[in-house]
């Protein structure tokens, strides 16, 4: 599983990989909402948690549909399911490496744009931390959408429609952390139950992942 | 004892509902329309809310039905699951498509309702929010079945999307409760003592619901039988090909 783990890490590093798109998306992002919405400072503070959520969750969503699409095509996928791993694991290993590459860069980024959306003060610590705690839900849901559509030609759009309202609960636990955070208010209980959605995805969502890749590699 | 499964049985389902389908298909006619006209036309207008209150007898029961619709997608999708019934798959295929339609006209009624008495068509309450992920989530459950042609794989993967998917609907309708308070009125309907509708309202509300109810029966029949002779067609015409 690790060995699996780095190999997918090298393959996204590397070039041709889309490491950095994810990352670029967020930044275009964070700059087009200004450029649209006006450049009105209190404007921005008050929206900006809302903004730096859904552009971490359309970034995640962009690396997806090669989650799985890859190995698929090239036969890789056929070898994971027979070797000595369950395909539970593989998709765990699968989703972890996506989660290095962009879940995590993001949180890490996600401060910087935070600046550039005027975020109020006490909103960055709880912004970083909801982040982190959050998108490896992304990470894990989005797989699950991934191994449905794997066999699909195109499936890439329908992908974002089946993943999308799945994100829902995350998006809106993980947004109103940082929005209560931003008017000084306590963020334990929508950061406890951001943490429970990140524990029941990546606890059951495997084996629903292993379970539709099976049905696409029979 | 004659066993629910036999029904599972392509031949048999369609000998059973070739019968059921007319006799539900009148029945609800019958009970939407008089239903309608009893609670459009004999019921006395509401003191405040005036006649623009009598939109219930379409919202309450299609949003009754859009959320039942998914129920019983659910429960065909475990028996296709855990059984391989090709008519359980079938039917939860149909009944994807019907359910939309009853969201898509809860939320219409909805706004129609909501524009006189709120003085807007749409505000982001938690009822109303999680009407609208709903209709995402059918939709998303439709575009996978037409996107996938092989009818075995469609209906696996379909079916893994309807359970996961209920889980995270549950969680939706429960963040949207968190994440904003509500302008929704609440449920005026109970079976608790007290209730607050009076029964010139209620008989006609409750003859539509289950109107709807009959309606959503008829339909769903209506698409599996479309559903298993457009199987049958697809099964002759391979055989004739391979023939020929």
């Amino acid at each position: 599983m690790i060995a699996l783990l780095l190999r997918d890490l090298k393959l996204a590093l590397r070039a041709g990989g889309g490491f950095g798109l994810g990352l670029g998306f967020f930044l275009i992002l964070a700059v087009l909402v200004p450029l649209g919405v006006g450049p009105d400072q209190t404007t921005l503070g008050l929206i900006a948690p809302g903004i730096l959520w859904v552009g971490a969750l359309l970034a995640c969503l962009l690396s997806l549909d090669r989650l799985f699409a890859l190995d698929f095509e090239d036969g890789s996928l056929d070898l994971l399911a027979t070797s000595p791993i369950p395909l539970e694991g593989v998709v765990t290993a699968k989703a972890l490496a996506h989660w290095l590459t962009t879940g995590l860069p993001l949180a890490l980024a996600a401060p910087v744009l935070g600046i550039l959306l005027n975020l109020p003060g006490p909103a960055y610590g709880p912004l970083m931390l909801s982040l982190l705690v959050g998108t490896p839900a992304l990470s894990m849901i989005g797989a699950f959408g991934a191994a449905l559509t794997v066999g699909l030609k195109r499936g890439g759009l329908l992908l974002s429609l089946l993943v999308l309202p799945l994100y829902v609960p995350t998006l809106v636990f993980g947004a109103q952390t940082v929005t209560r955070a931003a008017q000084g208010l306590d963020i334990t209980t929508p950061l406890l139950l951001l943490g429970g959605i990140t524990a029941g995805s990546v606890a059951l969502l495997p084996f629903a992942a292993a379970f539709a890749l099976r049905i696409n590699l029979r | 004892m004659a066993s629910l499964w036999e029904y599972a049985n392509p031949v048999k389902f369609m000998k059973v509902s070739g019968w059921l389908l007319p006799v539900t298909a009148v029945l609800a006619a019958v009970m939407v329309t008089v239903g309608l006209v009893w609670g459009f036309f004999l019921t006395p207008d509401d003191f405040r809310q005036g006649s623009t209150v009598k939109i219930i007898f379409l919202h309450v029961p299609s949003a009754l039905m859009a959320i039942n619709a998914w129920a019983m997608m659910l429960v065909a999708s475990l028996i296709w699951l855990i059984r391989r019934h090709h008519v359980s798959a079938l039917a939860a295929k149909a009944a994807g498509p019907i359910g939309a339609t009853m969201t898509l006209i809860a939320l219409i009624t909805g706004a129609i309702w909501g524009q006189p008495m709120w003085g807007t068509w749409w505000v982001w309450d938690p009822r109303l929010t999680s009407f609208l992920i709903l209709f995402l989530f059918y939709i998303g459950y439709i575009a996978l079945w037409s996107a996938i042609e092989d009818p075995d794989t469609a209906a696996d993967l379909t079916a893994v999307l309807c359970l996961v998917g209920s889980v995270f609907a549950v969680l939706s309708r429960y963040a949207a409760i968190f994440w904003n308070q509500g302008l929704h009125q609440g449920a005026s309907l109970s079976m608790a003592p007290g209730t607050r509708m009076d029964w010139s309202y209620k008989g006609p509300l409750y003859l539509c619901m289950t109107g709807f109810g009959v309606l959503f029966l008829a339909l769903v029949l209506a698409g599996t039988r479309t559903e298993i002779r457009a199987r049958r067609m697809t099964a002759l015409l391979t055989r004739e090909r391979a023939k020929g």
